[in-house]
């Protein structure tokens, strides 16, 4: 099963590093990690440069219990500030696609169409290609790939899953 | 503010932690931090010969005094070397703070002379480290390092100073005086909850075969009195790991002893035998275990931790009470009922009676003859450091502690050549006892060099080297499970140790016979000014009983060699 775990971890250099190396070392699988700079109000920080907000799905391989290893090996990591779980949360979940396709003039009214269906945008056009984004969860995502497959994926850039919880609940 | 070299602020910042001695070697990159040391008489320096001996000589005196050990390496080839000491500071949770030299900033990322990503190469061996880029940075950064070493499970920090750095003015600014830091996402954990201790309480109460299982985290926490009072008010016997020996006294009818692949049988017994099992400090470490899904089958679980990561680890816990034990100890203590010695503990007597290590006779050198001729010309009060192998485990069984911080052992790496750069660590914070260590004539030849040290700053450790002209323990397990296939552990080219030691300017002496042993001991003991090495040449073909394959359960376990050849149930 796979588990998404939110990290609010210090903003300084190393800190990528030292978390996708405990993940490497203890063994555990790594489906996907989103980082970037982030604001939380629940912390102090005027400068809005302290934190970072890390997504990490992890496949728990068939074991749960596995999932206390990592959330507390994690939260051992002297710049993870605060860590949750939120496979069983309310959260909006959110993946982003930039698909490169072959797309030959006479054929760019369909993928726009098709890009319509999933509110997915048209973000470039070449002489024989289009760079179509897509946004969402996982499943809308991979529904998008799919249905672009057949005209012939010449790049795929994913970024993996990023989360925020829902309503006042703090990620 | 008064204005500072990075140097000179960094060396401020040890002094305001109570340092008073270093461990390291200079270089290049750590000129200047050696230029402002010029200038600090109070700072103790020992020039080590080599770095993996400055961080286990760190290790030594912080596994001995109870504080945070330092060590200095310079960049590239000097941190690198201190790897090994570092990953094993970290199995076994010992505070130290490595301080290296790093190229300058401008030059890192180039393969400048003597550059490698020192943190990169450290982070999974160190508590933390952190690579300081910015003079500013400078004070809270080795601040930080002192605090997260030495508080919750300790363990190893290190501080990459890049040579510009340590050169830059730096403006001091007094430390927060409440010993705080304030690091958001550390908060070791103190108090246990009481409900948790309550429910501990409980199933001691109802339990008709309880054990306490003492760990080195016993010992980090100075709990040393407060598992002697549970102990003392619940009549539970004890058993301890390598690193938890002399928690509790294990001289003390109530001590068992060692359990696990080398120990008493009687421990490993009880152990396995037992209904509860109150662990503190401990984290059933494979070798205490064997194979963990038929260890101790029939016993419920408290695992009293400051690490919650081990709690529910390796065994599930049915009460984990996540806490410092020297606070959690004294809650249960008080929560648990008085509990009078029962028919459990009049059996447990019984099997050790029958069970007892022993000292083979004959007039060779045997390696159990010497550690107990050692443990009686001590009277049991001798610091003992081991290498790793055979004589490690010997040491274990028979130099019996009866106080915490006597024993230092690498448990968790096995590091063989730790034993005698450890030895130095523990005599330098503690000039005015007797420091053994125990080694093999592999193991000591891994850090051999250190004689020049001990010459140096005239430390008079007393080395016993259990010879047996091979790799003994890989050699035990070759003989036993591999069809005495020997591969690769004879130590042909083996040089006289007596001649070594004193070619340095020590004392030697080579033992041949037992009888030889005792006065030998005696002779080292009263030598106050330089090392000396005993050299045992031992029986060779001794082996380590009680055994305990690795993987295997109580039931497989091997009382002696008759045993292990007759594949002898249990």
């Amino acid at each position: 099963m796979k588990h998404t775990i939110a990290a609010l971890v210090n903003n300084r250099p190393g800190v990528l590093a030292k978390v996708a190396g405990l993940f490497s070392r203890r063994g555990y699988n790594i489906d996907s990690l989103a980082v970037g700079a982030t604001i939380d109000a629940n912390y102090d920080d005027p400068t809005g440069e302290k934190y970072s907000r890390m997504t990490i799905v992890v496949d728990d391989e068939g074991d749960p219990q596995i999932m206390d290893q990592i959330e507390h090996q994690l939260m051992k990591l002297v710049d993870v500030v605060a860590l949750s779980d939120h496979t069983k949360t309310d959260i909006v979940p959110r993946e982003l696609a930039l698909v490169k396709i072959n797309a030959k003039p006479e054929q760019r009214p369909e993928i726009v169409a098709l890009a319509q269906v999933f509110r997915a945008q048209v973000d470039n056009v070449g002489d024989e290609t289009m760079i179509v984004q897509i946004t969402g969860t996982r499943d809308k995502v991979d529904g998008l790939v799919n249905l672009l497959r057949p005209y012939g994926i010449r790049e795929l850039m994913r970024t993996g899953r990023v989360v925020l919880a829902r309503g006042l609940r703090a990620t | 503010m008064p204005k500072l070299s990075g140097s000179q602020a960094l060396l401020k910042v040890l002094t305001e932690h109570g340092v008073e001695v270093i461990f390291g070697i200079p270089g290049g990159a750590l000129i200047p931090v050696y230029d402002a040391l010029y200038d600090e008489p109070d700072l103790r320096h020992i020039l080590m010969r080599h770095e993996q001996a400055a961080a286990i000589a760190a290790e030594g005196y912080a596994r001995r005094s109870g504080k945070v050990g330092v060590c200095f390496a310079t960049s590239g080839p000097g941190a690198t070397n201190l790897v090994t000491g570092l990953a094993d500071a970290m199995m076994d949770s010992i505070p130290i703070v490595a301080i290296t030299g790093q190229v300058k900033t401008l030059a890192i990322g180039r393969d400048a002379f003597q550059e490698a990503d020192v943190t990169g190469i450290t982070n999974p061996i160190t508590k933390n480290n952190r690579l300081i880029k910015r003079p500013e940075d400078l004070l809270a950064t080795v601040r930080e390092a002192f605090y997260v070493a030495s508080t919750g499970r300790p363990g190893p920090c290190l501080v990459d100073l890049p040579m510009d750095i340590s050169l830059a003015e730096v403006e001091w600014n007094d430390a927060p005086t409440n010993g705080v830091f304030d690091l958001e996402g550390y908060n070791p954990p103190r108090e246990g909850d009481p409900q948790a201790i309550e429910a501990a309480a409980k199933l001691i109460a109802e339990s008709a075969k309880p054990l306490l299982y003492v760990g080195g985290g016993v010992v980090s926490a100075d709990a040393r009195d407060e598992i002697r009072e549970l102990a003392r008010k619940t009549n539970v016997y004890v058993v301890n790991t390598l690193l938890g020996k002399g928690a509790y006294p294990e001289t003390d009818n109530q001590s068992l002893g060692m359990p696990g692949m080398h120990g008493t049988a009687y421990a490993s017994y009880a152990i396995n035998h037992c209904d509860l099992i109150i662990a503190v400090g401990a984290r059933f470490d494979d070798r205490v275990t064997g194979d963990l899904n038929t260890f101790a089958p029939g016993a419920k679980v408290i695992h009293i931790d400051v690490d919650p990561a081990e709690i529910g680890k390796n065994r599930d816990a049915d009460v984990g009470i996540l806490g410092d034990a020297k606070l959690v100890l004294p809650a249960l203590a008080e929560a648990v009922d008085e509990r009078k010695r029962g028919a459990w503990e009049d059996h447990l007597d019984e099997f050790r009676s029958e069970h007892q290590l022993f000292i083979p006779e004959g007039e060779g050198v045997y390696p159990q003859y010497v550690l107990n001729e050692i443990f009686n010309a001590t009277n049991g009060e001798a610091i003992v450091a081991t290498e790793v192998g055979q004589h490690q485990m010997w040491a274990a069984q028979f130099y019996r502690c009866a106080e915490p911080r006597q024993f230092l052992s690498s448990g968790g790496l096995g590091a063989m050549g730790f034993g005698f750069p450890a030895a130095i660590g523990a005599q330098v914070a503690s000039p005015d006892m007797p420091v053994f260590n125990i080694a093999g004539d592999g193991s000591i030849q891994m850090n051999i060099q250190e004689l020049a040290t001990c010459i140096h700053e005239k430390l008079p450790i007393k080395v016993a080297i259990l010879n047996n002209s091979c790799l003994g323990m890989v050699r035990q397990w070759q003989q036993l499970l591999f069809d005495r296939r020997y591969s690769g552990v004879d130590l042909a080219g083996n040089p006289p140790f007596a001649d070594i030691c004193n070619a340095y300017g020590g004392a030697g002496r080579t033992i041949t016979k037992r009888e030889e042993v005792r006065d030998a001991i005696e002779w080292s003991l009263g030598i106050n000014d330089r090392p000396v090495f005993m050299d045992f040449r031992i029986e060779p073909e001794e082996c380590v009983f009680p055994m305990i394959p690795a993987g295997k359960s109580f039931r497989d376990l091997w009382e002696n060699l008759d045993d292990a050849t007759g594949g002898g149930e249990k």
